[in-house]
């Protein structure tokens, strides 16, 4: 079953667009720190870490990267695969696991909203979120902060 | 046409800048805290490459770190490429190394991801990976040219650095690794140099691909190659090593090869292997990785025809020839 749904990475891709339209009216209830973060961390869990195998990172970038979580990767790359893939496509440090990169961009290609956001520059983790829902952290922006020093892209990625 | 400033002033970016083909060689680091150690194995290399690069503990396996290899380096005169992989340090460790290296005379960064800590000797550590290499790139870009940690705050006076990345031809999911080259160009990388090349027509695919989208004009792509000890060494790297790939062929013609001759035959290959790169468009030079084998990058650097090497005022960079 979950494997059927993460090889329908279109369906998940909208599933979570659709989320994030569906939670926005409810934006002032929904804040970080606030009375309805805990239910939702806990919807966050059982529901996408049944389905990708979340790990809580508190900003989630599932659309940008196949519908793959980035986080599951021993190494935690959120830019792509690093240079220690296996031929056969299995992960350097665990090699029974397909890397998830590998998976990642397959996947992509079957993503026809957000697929090409795999080339995006994907900025450091804010370790602060770590366990704190992101959904709600969407719904502030407070997942795409950046640190001041990191600037914009100048010359993006083709 | 004006020629754009260099960006470190380093002796690699002027070879490179100038269309020479260049050469770069890894140095072995010493398990050892004697620094002539470190000089007995670059007196070697030295004459024979551009630059000298001091690795981050490959492999994960515990060695003299690079930054204090970079400080020896710099203090003979010799010029380093000094590699930092992101598995054992945090962005705040790794930001106040760069500052330390470039006042010590660093003028070369080569950020990698870094083999996990599973493949060196000491596998219960603690696997760090605050920042990947595309985002350690973009951090060093912001300190030399903005002048700015990645908090925002001011640096007196920024490092002034030619950034380089790794690439894998060779690794899965191979239509994704050219692109994910522009990435890291796209991060800041000046120089690529590639994992240890044995597959030259996986490569010529690549770099077909690095060309349609023009990165090699923005960035030069040096390419890795090695020679095998042994069918035996090639057997091992093959399995243990992540990344490395060696076609059967290779193996097999080494296998033939009766014992003692071997290391010429290792030797030969890795020659022909270069040949057959610097034909390949858009491929500005070689990195030679010899493992505990220094003598044999100066026979094979030879022996391949790339010396000498350009110094002094061969290295000055003229406008016709500038491309980046």
């Amino acid at each position: 079953m979950l494997r059927f749904l993460q090889n329908y990475p279109h369906f998940l891709e909208l599933v979570y667009a659709g989320l994030l339209r569906v939670l926005r009216p409810f934006r002032r209830w929904l804040r970080p720190g606030g009375r309805l973060e805990p239910p939702l961390i806990w919807l966050e869990k059982v529901g996408k870490g049944a389905v990708f195998d979340c790990r809580m990172c508190g900003q989630c970038i599932l659309h940008s990267t196949g519908m793959t979580c980035p986080m599951t990767c021993p190494k935690n790359l959120r830019n792509g695969p690093c240079g220690g893939v296996r031929p056969n496509g299995h992960c350097e440090v665990k090699p029974e696991m397909r890397c998830i990169w590998v998976q990642a961009y397959e996947r992509a290609q079957k993503m026809p909203v957000s697929g090409h956001e795999l080339r995006v520059i994907q900025p450091p983790l804010n370790r602060r979120l770590e366990g704190s829902a992101s959904w709600i952290n969407m719904l502030h922006g407070v997942d795409t902060a950046v640190p001041q020093g990191w600037l914009p892209d100048d010359h993006p990625a083709p | 046409m004006t020629t754009p400033p260099l960006k470190a002033g380093s002796r690699l970016e002027r070879v490179l800048r100038n269309g020479r083909f260049a050469v770069t060689a890894e140095l072995n680091p010493p398990d050892s805290a004697d620094p002539v150690d470190v000089y007995k194995a670059a007196l070697v290399l030295s004459e024979v490459c551009d630059a000298i690069n001091a690795v981050d503990a490959s492999g994960a396996n515990c060695h003299m770190s690079s930054v204090a290899i970079c400080a020896l380096l710099t203090r003979a005169g010799y010029e380093p490429v000094y590699q930092v992989a992101c598995r054992d340090r945090n962005r705040i460790a790794i930001q106040g190394d760069l500052l330390g290296a470039a006042a010590m005379g660093v003028k070369n960064l080569l950020c990698i991801t870094g083999d996990d800590v599973t493949n060196g000797d000491q596998p219960e550590a603690k696997r760090v990976f605050d920042l990947d290499a595309i985002q350690l790139l973009h951090t060093a870009r912001a300190m030399r040219d903005q002048g700015v940690f990645l908090s925002g705050r001011k640096l007196t006076t920024p490092p002034r650095l030619f950034l380089g990345a790794a690439a894998n031809p060779f690794a899965p999911p191979f239509d994704w690794r050219p692109e994910r080259l522009a990435k890291k160009i796209a991060a800041g990388a000046d120089f690529i140099q590639t994992q240890y090349c044995f597959d030259v027509a996986r490569l010529r695919a690549y770099m077909q691909r690095v060309r349609d989208l023009g990165l090699h004009e923005k960035a030069f792509i040096l390419v890795g190659v090695g020679p095998l000890r042994s069918d035996k060494a090639a057997e091992f790297m093959r399995r243990k090593v992540p990344g490395v790939v060696i076609p059967d062929e290779i193996v097999e013609r080494l296998r033939q090869t009766p014992k003692v001759r071997q290391r010429e035959e290792g030797k030969q290959i890795c020659v022909e292997i270069i040949q057959q790169v610097r034909e390949i468009e858009g491929v500005a030079g070689v990195h030679l990785m010899a493992y505990r084998q220094e003598a044999l990058v100066a026979e094979i650097v030879q022996a391949a025809g790339l010396l000498p090497r350009p110094r002094g005022k061969a290295v000055q960079v003229r406008p016709r020839t500038a491309v980046i």
